[in-house]
C-alpha cells in the first residue's frame, strides 16, 4: 500500500471505535425514538404500530407546550446571560494570574468531583426553611419567620448558574489564556487606558470563547430536568421535565419520542446557527 | 523628540537584581542600542522607560520631565514589540489608526496620517488587509509604522528584527535606520545581535549581567572594549595576560610571553594607568596567518601551528596554537587556506591591539 493510501485510510482507522460507539449508542437509538414518535398509544395503555402523527399534531400545536418551551428558552437565556457576567470577570483573573493558574483551574472543576444532583439538593439545606440561611437570619432576629425562598423560578436559575458557571469560565479563560498580553501593552503605548485597551482588544478577541462557553450554557440549561425538579415549584417545569413525565409517569412513549426531537430541533438549530458563525473549533478547544 | 536619561536606576524583582545601579543619558535624536546576551537587563531597562515596569529605586526622565509615576498611555511613546503586537482582529489601517484615536487628531486627518506612515514603511496598498494576511517582514513595517504614526517622543524597539529571517533582517536594518533617520526620533534599540548593533548604532550600551560594560560609538566599542566581557561579545577576540611595563602619554609598552614586547598606541592603552599587571586584548581579523618564517614590515609576529580550519568561503576562521596558547584569527582568504597541522606564521601590528587593566 503507498503512504498516500495509508495516510488516507488512518484518520478512519483511528476514529472507527468512536463511530462506532456514536452509531450504536446515540444514532440508532435516536432513529428509535424517530420511530416511537410515530406510533400511537391507545387507551389501552398499549402501543399501536403504524404511521400517525397525532403526537407531532399535539407537541407541535398544544399552547401548553408551547409556554413550557418558551420558558425553557427564557430560564437558559437568563442563565447564560448570568453565567457570562459572573464567569467573565473570574475567568480574566485566572487566564492573567501567574503562577497559581494550575491551582486556580484545579479549584474551578472541583465541583465536578461532586454529583450535580448532590449539588442541587444542597441548596436545600442553604435556603430551605429550616436551612442554614433561615436560621442564621433567625438567630440574628433579622426575621421572625423562616422565609420561603425555594421552588421558584429564581432557585432553578440560581441551581443552573451553581451547575453551568464552571463551563462559561472555562471556555472564556481558554479564549482569555490564548490573547498574547503584549496586546495590551501595546494598546497601552499607543495611548489606550487600561480600561479603554480591554474594551477595543481583550473584549473582542475573547468573544469566540464567551459564545462558546454561552451556547454551552444554553444548550445544557434548557436541557436540564433536575434543577426545575429539585429547585422549581410546580409551575416551574421546564421542557425536558415534560419528556420525563410523558415516558417515565405516563409510560406514553410515542408523545415523549416527538417532545424529545422537539427539543433536540430547537437546540439543533441553535447550534447550527453558531457552527455558521462561529465554528465548533472554538468549542471544542473550550472542551479540550 | 526628546531625550531619555535614567538617574541611579535599580530594578529587582524579589531578591533577584535585574538592573543593578545604572546612569544613562541617551541624547535627542540619537538611535543607542542596548546589547548584550539574554538576562542581561537589556530588555528591562527598556521596559523601565516603556512604562511597563517600575523601577525599585533611580528615576527615568523623559525630555527633562519625570516620569516614574506617569501611565504608559500618557508618555507618548511608540513601542515595536518583538512579536509586533499587531491588533489581529483589526485591518492594518486600523492598527495604525489606534493610537490615533486616542490624540487630538481631527477624525478627517486620520486617513492621511495613516497613508503617509504606510508610505514611509514602503507599504503602500495593504491597509485594507488582516495581520495574518502579510508577512513577518510586512508585519514588522506595519508594526513600525503604528508606533511612529503618533509622533512619539522616544521610540523604544524590543528586538524587533529577530523574529525575521536573516536576509529579511538585514534588509529591515537598512530600513529601519533610514526610516530613524528621516523622522529623527531619539531611539533606544534592544538586540543580542552585534552586527546589528554595528550597523545601526550611534551609541552602543553594551550591557551583562544588569550592569553597563561600556557606553561608546560602534567604532569605539569595536577597536577599543572596556573589558573582556565587551571584546568577546562584539566578534571573536584573543585576550591574553601581559605586564605593563610603562604607560604615559606617548602609548604604552606591554610584555607579553607569546609576542614579546608590544608597544600600543596612546588611544588604545588608556584603559591602563602605568606599570603592572594587563591584559592584550586582540580582535581575531587582526591577526594575520602567513606562510612560517614571513617577516612582514611593521609587524609582530610568532611561529604557531595550523590546528583547526573552518572554511567559510570569503573568509577562513583559523584556530592556531602559538606556544601553549589557542589563538584565533579570521583572515580573507587568497587562494586557498592553510591546511591543518601546517607551520605558519601569526603576524598583526602593535597599534590593532588594545589593553587593559588587570588580570
Amino acid at each position: 500500500m503507498s503512504v498516500e493510501a495509508r495516510e488516507k485510510r488512518q484518520p478512519w482507522i483511528l476514529l472507527s471505535p468512536a463511530l462506532t460507539a456514536i452509531t450504536l449508542l446515540l444514532f440508532i437509538p435516536l432513529l428509535f425514538i424517530l420511530v416511537y414518535s410515530f406510533w400511537l398509544r391507545t387507551a389501552t395503555g398499549a402501543d399501536e404500530v403504524g404511521f400517525y402523527l397525532d403526537n407531532w399534531r399535539e407537541a407541535l400545536t398544544d399552547a401548553f407546550y408551547r409556554d413550557i418551551l418558551l420558558h425553557t428558552l427564557k430560564v437558559a437565556a437568563i442563565t447564560t446571560v448570568v453565567c457570562a457576567v459572573l464567569g467573565y470577570p473570574a475567568a480574566y483573573f485566572i487566564a492573567r494570574s501567574k503562577g497559581n493558574k494550575p491551582v486556580l483551574l484545579l479549584l474551578l472543576m472541583l465541583p465536578f468531583w461532586i454529583s450535580y444532583i448532590i449539588r442541587t439538593m444542597s441548596w436545600i439545606n442553604i435556603l430551605g426553611v429550616s436551612g442554614a440561611l433561615n436560621t442564621f437570619l433567625l438567630w440574628v432576629g433579622i426575621i421572625n419567620e423562616p422565609m420561603q425562598m425555594l421552588y421558584n423560578e429564581a432557585t432553578v436559575i440560581l441551581g443552573l448558574v451553581h451547575f453551568l458557571l464552571p463551563f462559561m469560565v472555562l471556555n472564556v479563560f481558554v479564549s482569555l489564556d490564548g490573547i498574547d498580553e503584549t496586546l495590551e501593552d501595546a494598546a497601552n503605548s499607543l495611548g489606550a487606558t487600561r480600561w479603554q485597551s480591554f474594551l477595543q482588544v481583550t473584549l473582542p478577541l475573547s468573544l469566540p470563547g464567551l459564545a462558546a462557553g454561552g451556547l454551552l450554557c444554553f444548550v445544557l440549561g434548557a436541557g436540564t430536568y433536575i434543577t426545575p425538579l429539585v429547585l422549581g415549584g410546580t409551575s416551574d417545569a421546564m421542557f425536558a421535565n415534560l419528556v420525563f413525565e410523558a415516558i417515565i409517569t405516563q409510560l406514553n412513549w410515542p408523545l415523549g419520542s416527538a417532545l424529545s426531537l422537539m427539543l433536540l430541533a430547537v437546540l439543533g438549530a441553535l447550534v447550527m446557527i453558531y457552527n455558521r458563525y462561529l465554528g465548533m473549533a472554538q468549542l471544542m478547544k473550550g472542551l479540550g | 523628540m526628546s531625550s531619555v536619561t535614567l538617574n541611579n536606576i535599580v530594578k529587582r524583582f524579589g531578591s533577584f537584581t535585574a538592573v543593578h545601579r545604572t546612569d544613562l543619558e541617551i541624547p535627542e535624536g540619537a538611535f543607542l542600542t542596548l546589547l548584550g546576551p539574554s538576562g542581561c537587563g537589556k530588555t528591562t531597562n527598556l521596559r523601565m522607560i516603556a512604562g511597563l515596569l517600575d523601577p525599585t529605586e533611580g528615576e527615568i526622565l523623559i525630555g527633562g520631565r519625570r516620569v516614574n509615576d506617569v501611565p504608559i498611555h500618557k508618555r507618548n511613546l511608540g513601542i515595536v514589540f518583538q512579536n509586533y503586537a499587531l491588533f489581529p482582529h483589526k485591518t492594518v489601517a486600523e492598527n495604525i489608526a489606534f493610537g490615533l484615536k486616542y490624540r487630538d487628531v481631527p477624525s478627517g486627518d486620520i486617513p492621511g496620517k495613516v497613508q503617509a506612515a504606510l508610505d514611509l514603511v514602503q507599504l503602500p496598498d495593504v491597509g485594507h488587509r488582516y495581520p495574518k494576511e502579510l508577512s513577518g517582514g510586512q508585519q514588522q513595517r506595519i508594526a513600525l509604522a503604528r508606533a511612529i504614526v503618533i509622533e512619539p517622543d522616544v521610540l523604544l524597539l524590543d528586538e524587533p528584527l529577530s523574529a525575521l529571517d536573516a536576509n529579511l533582517r538585514e534588509d529591515m536594518r537598512v530600513e529601519l535606520k533610514r526610516i530613524q533617520d528621516q523622522i529623527g526620533v531619539t531611539t533606544v534599540f534592544v538586540t543580542h545581535d552585534q552586527s546589528e548593533a554595528l550597523a545601526m548604532s550611534d551609541q552602543i550600551v553594551v550591557m551583562s549581567a544588569g550592569r553597563i560594560e561600556q557606553v561608546g560609538a560602534p567604532q569605539e566599542v569595536y577597536n577599543n572594549p572596556a573589558s573582556e566581557f565587551v571584546a568577546n561579545f562584539l566578534g571573536a577576540s584573543n585576550v591574553f595576560p601581559a605586564e605593563c611595563l610603562e604607560a604615559g602619554p606617548s602609548g604604552a609598552v606591554l610584555q607579553t610571553a607569546l609576542f614579546g614586547k608590544v608597544p600600543l598606541p596612546v588611544e588604545k592603552s588608556m584603559r591602563v594607568a602605568g606599570a603592572g599587571p594587563a591584559k592584550l586584548v586582540l580582535r581575531a581579523e587582526k591577526l594575520q596567518v602567513m606562510k612560517a618564517g614571513a617577516t612582514p614590515e611593521g609587524m609582530i609576529t610568532a611561529p604557531a601551528t595550523v590546528e583547526t580550519v573552518d572554511y567559510q568561503g570569503q573568509t577562513v576562521r583559523y584556530f592556531v596554537r602559538v606556544g601553549d596558547t589557542q589563538l584565533q584569527a579570521i583572515n580573507m582568504i587568497d587562494g586557498y587556506p592553510f591546511s591543518k597541522g601546517s607551520a605558519v606564521t601569526v603576524a598583526f601590528r602593535p597599534r590593532d591591539g588594545s589593553a587593559l587593566a588587570g588580570r
